[in-house]
């Protein structure tokens, strides 16, 4: 059901208290000292300036700060384990290993004063040679054995890829180049950090509470009963509040040495060097078919830039070589050490660049064959997953219908370059969109409490972050428990609270909601338990699953008259109030089916041939994620999802200045995203699949899928419009605009 | 950021003999550029002198059919001003086209024309660069360069004048009065701004306490057929890649009079005189209009990422002047 936010307005008005509006009664701020160079050791660090600025309290260097008492190991925090974001913890040692890594930590008693005194820090580095770009370490390119904190191989394969394209009658090949990325998030990551004794407090605006309290307690040595996070807002995360990264723990150390509550708020340039980022990265592929588009090869390479500390690449082939029926199939990640942090989640990790090139790549066999880029799609569609499973749930060739047919794709002439409008080149184009459903989180679990007065408290660790979860959640609570909305509140954002993972990959609608649901049954249940057991109820002797709850009240689903409420039955039984827990373990990885949600974009953009300018006038897109909780929160999403996408297109992209080994943007002046102005019109249909794998509710999420294949739609369209394919992200004027 | 004192003077003479007796004194107008290059630590001036209760927030009509732009009126005002909407319409245009409303609303004439450069390299704080940190060297003529200027470089700086609004008065012979401890003065736009030659800290021909009060846009009727074209990644709250202020004068298929200055391309605000030349009396097609705008790029000094703005400047001032003539 469509339902507004619920916590729209405290938005709206200001009330909403996000990490870095926290006020504790002595509150001091932390601010870190980035290193300038990319590679090298400190020689020296000067904190006697500082240490004599106004205000300061602390100037913690590696000289002086703590050990942590075991170093991280990277792991995806959906696992719900600890989850640093590297498996590296800064100020130990004199090496500096990326340009921005703290290696100092400056506590004064007001912001201003925090930062002043951290500008007087010197630091005498003695400079090694670096590598921060492909170009700069392709010769020493690797093929790592696993990725992903060891979860996914870097190689898979399936078949004879060499056997297949040498039997393909066409045969594509792309090869792309893709700027790094950065998340953006409007509020930067911030952390305020409370110490009492040895237990400890943390506001941390986090995607992960339970990850937070997890990876601290571990580098710290605290039990993870001492360390209590909390977040209530989340100003976006996208993937950089994801893991927990050192600055969070380094705003614990920061109170605990100064004895008085800390707040560490990274600057917008910070924000650019220690929370991951989209690595720079350059992809191939090989597409082998047959005359009538059947796919005989699949051939999916890709090179990228990872940190010293981890073998992190976005995995980018894992659905690239399920998303079509193809018997030979070749998916390899190769990386370079760099010399930057360790990257990480960024929206649509993997599909979101893989996707593009399969989908650019599609377009070009469309056009190689002489088929329509949807008809080609649809005779390449996949009934199983490749090891033949059946998929959980599919949808695909309904999105590709339905989203055809709302952009009005028939009507389209295919030949490029053939339609203009004053100034502008008008084309159009299309991408099929898939992203994986992961099942390695552990039992998600809620607690739903009601009073006799019929209110009810629903609640899990789980955290808000522009999704609108704690609208749906409320939803799926009232819905549960037979209660109107305003009759639950639905509180999270605590790790005292009953334990969910870190909301990523998607996954926060399906397994958050299939806890809340089995909690607010279970207490459902033990309340309609509890009447017909009750010779004094009207339902006295009923059975149990005769028994449906509407506004509270409990009743005969064939006799509606006959029932009473929940709090009739508690106030015989002298109840205040009644509680249950509800759990939810999800199958196992290897469940015998096909995981993805499938989607399909559309794009209409006008291009200025001679300008080399990009417009995007129009976005389409239908998208099948099984069950929408929300319709209004989840069409929001899609909607920030595509603009992503956009953005990834068009505009996102950084570059490091290999000289220095910096970035050359950090600011949002220097690294575009898209403003409204530049938003088009989007339309999106929502395709409803029965799914009874991914939990309770059938739900698979919406979070990512909305942002994959629009790159590709737009760059399809680029084609179409200009008839010239562009293979570098993104599509800035001089890779756009027509040779001199 | 570094503690530093502030004064909020009501008179000008005080506020001007305050900047001049102390070199680290900055004037403040709207802040948008000011503070934000305080709080990142690349200006670091111990004393900002708030101009605001200064009374030059006006426009004025001029003797002989100008405006006279009060050094403190808002941009935001200025671009909806009806005189200037319709006498000087690149004027409004160039304003509606930079920053955003928001900024639009704080920021000033004055200080628009004071405003800084957005090289990264000059904003990190960290960099060579010798307009902040005079002979450490220019990060940005062998670095990220996608910004950066191709006109008015020299060795020691390539980094492009970001103000939209500074190019339409430079192509309509502006003229900028200040006061200062010697007295008031006038100095012609182009004069205004400095190419940054040898010495590329020095931005503008303005001695320590000397003051713009105004900027006078002269009578001539060319104006009011003045056009501003903005060509940037985003639609929105972004600086030009290209941007160009035009004028033309055409009669009997001839261009009789031609007003064109160009934005970022150039370490100032661009005039384009040699492209004005080369179409004087010259026949107002697009042939014409391309060969001036070549003479115009063909000094043009471009380094690894912004060759591309030498072709996309020409056809915008082709397709410019097309459409204004």
């Amino acid at each position: 059901m469509p339902v507004d936010r619920v916590d729209g307005p405290a938005k709206v008005t200001g009330a909403a208290r996000y990490t870095a509006e926290i006020v504790l009664p002595d509150l001091a701020y932390a601010t870190i000292v980035g290193a300038t160079i990319p590679s090298g050791r400190i020689r020296r660090i000067d904190t006697g300036r500082a240490l004599a600025a106004g205000g300061v309290l602390a100037v913690l260097t590696h000289e002086d700060l703590p050990r942590v008492a075991e170093p991280p190991h990277l792991l995806p925090s959906l696992v719900g384990a600890a989850a640093p974001g590297e498996s590296f913890f800064p100020m130990q040692d004199d090496a500096v290993h990326y340009a921005g890594q703290p290696v100092a930590v400056v506590v004064a008693d007001s912001l201003e004063r925090a930062q002043h005194a951290a500008s007087l820090v010197r630091v005498d580095y003695a400079r090694t040679p670096a590598v921060t770009t492909l170009d700069e370490g392709r010769d020493s390119a690797y093929e790592p054995p696993t990725l992903f904190g060891g979860l996914m191989p870097a190689r898979m394969s399936r078949g004879d890829v060499d056997a297949g394209l040498a039997d393909a009658d066409v045969r594509v090949d792309v090869s792309y180049h893709f700027a790094a990325n950065h998340h953006n998030a409007i509020e930067t990551s911030a952390t305020t950090a409370d110490w009492d004794g040895d237990r400890l407090t943390l506001y941390d605006s986090t995607m992960g509470i339970r990850a937070t309290q997890l990876t601290v307690a571990h580098l710290l040595g605290l039990h993870v009963s001492d360390v209590r996070v909390v977040t209530h807002f989340v100003g976006g995360g996208f993937g950089s509040k994801a893991m927990t990264w050192p600055h969070v723990t380094l705003a614990a150390m920061a109170a605990r040495q100064v004895g008085r509550p800390v707040r560490l708020a990274l600057t917008r340039p910070q924000a650019f060097t220690s929370t991951g980022h989209r690595e720079e990265q350059e992809q191939a592929m090989s597409l082998g078919a047959k005359r009538d588009g059947t796919l005989i090869a699949l051939r999916h390479h890709k090179l990228s830039l990872a940190s010293p500390f981890d073998d992190w690449a976005e995995p980018a082939t894992a659905t690239t070589t399920q998303v079509y029926a193809c018997p030979n199939t070749e998916g390899v990640h190769r990386l370079v050490t760099g010399n930057t942090m360790t990257p990480t989640f960024t929206r649509g990790p993997g599909e979101s660049v893989g996707v593009f090139v399969l989908e650019t790549a599609m377009d070009q066999l469309a056009y190689e064959l002489g088929v329509d880029p949807v008809e080609l799609r649809l005779r390449c569609h996949a009934e199983t997953d490749p090891r033949g499973n059946p998929w959980s749930s599919d949808g695909l060739a309904e999105c590709l219908r339905v989203a055809a047919s709302s952009f009005g794709w028939a009507r389209r002439d295919p030949r490029p370059r053939m339609r203009r409008e004053g100034d502008w080149l008008i084309g159009t184009g299309m991408a099929a969109a898939a992203y994986p459903v992961a099942f390695i989180m552990p039992t998600q679990r809620a607690r739903a409490r009601i009073y006799a007065g019929g209110d009810a408290v629903v609640q899990t660790g789980t955290q808000e972050f522009g999704t609108g979860v704690t609208t749906v959640m409320t939803q799926v609570a009232a819905d549960g428990l037979g209660l109107p909305m305003e009759a639950v509140r639905f509180e999270a954002g605590d790790t005292d609270l009953p334990n969910t993972s870190a909301a990523v990959g998607s996954s926060g609608a399906m397994m958050v909601s299939a806890a809340v649901h089995n909690a607010a049954t279970a207490l459902r249940d033990q309340l309609v338990a509890m009447a017909v057991a009750d010779s004094g109820s009207p339902l006295h002797g009923a059975e149990p699953s005769d028994v449906e709850v509407h506004d509270g009240r409990m009743r005969l689903r064939s006799r509606p008259e006959v029932g009473e409420t929940y709090g009739e039955v508690m106030g015989r039984h002298h109840l205040e109030d009644a509680e249950a827990l509800g759990s939810w373990t999800p199958p196992p990885p290897d469940t015998p089916h096909g995981l993805l949600t499938f989607g399909a974009q559309f794009a209409e953009v006008a291009v200025d041939p001679e300008f080399g300018l990009v417009r995007v006038r129009r976005l389409g897109g239908a998208f099948a994620p099984g069950r929408v909780l929300n319709p209004k929160t989840a069409r929001s999403q899609l909607i920030g999802g595509m603009l992503w996408g956009m953005g990834q297109a068009l505009l996102e992209g950084n570059r490091m200045d290999p000289r220095q080994g910096r970035w050359s943007a950090t600011s949002l002046g220097d690294y575009l995203v898209p403003v409204n102005a530049d938003a088009p019109d989007v339309t999106i249909d929502l395709i409803e699949v029965d799914d009874e794998v991914v939990g309770p509710l059938g739900a698979k999420g919406v979070g990512e899928i909305g942002q994959v294949g629009v790159a590709a739609a737009i760059a399809n369209a680029v084609f179409h419009a200009t008839g010239r394919r562009i293979r570098e992200l993104p599509m800035t004027a001089e890779l756009v605009m027509d040779p001199p | 950021m570094r503690p530093l004192s502030y004064a909020r003077p009501h008179d000008a003479a005080t506020a001007v003999a305050m900047v001049e007796r102390d070199p680290a004194a900055a004037f403040l107008a709207g802040g948008t550029t000011e503070v934000d290059l305080l709080r990142i630590g690349v200006h670091r001036h111990d004393l900002l002198v708030d101009i605001n209760e200064l009374p030059y927030r006006e426009v004025e009509e001029l003797p002989g059919g100008g405006l006279r732009l009060g050094a403190l009126s808002r941009m935001s005002d200025v671009a909806r001003d009806d005189r200037v909407m319709a006498r000087y319409p690149a004027v409004s245009q160039a304003l509606l086209l930079g920053a955003s409303e928001q900024l639009r609303n704080m920021a000033t004439i004055g200080g628009n024309l004071c405003q800084r450069v957005r090289c990264g390299y000059f904003r990190d704080g960290i960099s060579p660069c010798n307009k902040r940190h005079p002979g450490t060297g220019c990060a940005a003529i062998d670095g990220i360069n996608r910004g950066h200027a191709v006109l008015g470089t020299s060795p020691h700086c390539i980094a492009t004048h970001p103000s939209d609004l500074a190019v339409a008065l430079v192509a309509l012979d502006a003229l900028v009065h200040v006061i200062g401890p010697g007295g008031s003065r006038a100095i012609a736009i182009d004069d205004f701004f400095v190419l940054p030659g040898d010495a590329p800290q020095r931005e503008h021909p303005l001695a320590q306490g000397e003051l713009i009060v105004a900027v006078d846009l002269p009578g001539e009727v060319i104006a009011a057929r003045s056009t501003y074209v903005k060509v940037r990644d985003r639609q929105s709250y972004e600086f030009a890649l290209v941007s160009v202020a035009a004028a033309l004068t055409v009669s009997e298929g001839v261009v009789r009079d031609v007003r064109l200055a160009l934005g970022g391309v150039g370490t100032k605000p661009w005039r384009a005189r040699i492209a004005e030349a080369e179409l004087m009396d010259a026949p107002a097609t697009r042939e014409s209009y391309e060969r001036a705008a070549a003479a115009e790029l063909s000094g043009a000094d471009v380094r690894r990422y912004n060759a591309f703005k030498v072709p996309l400047a020409e056809r915008t001032i082709a397709r410019v002047l097309e459409r204004a003539s």
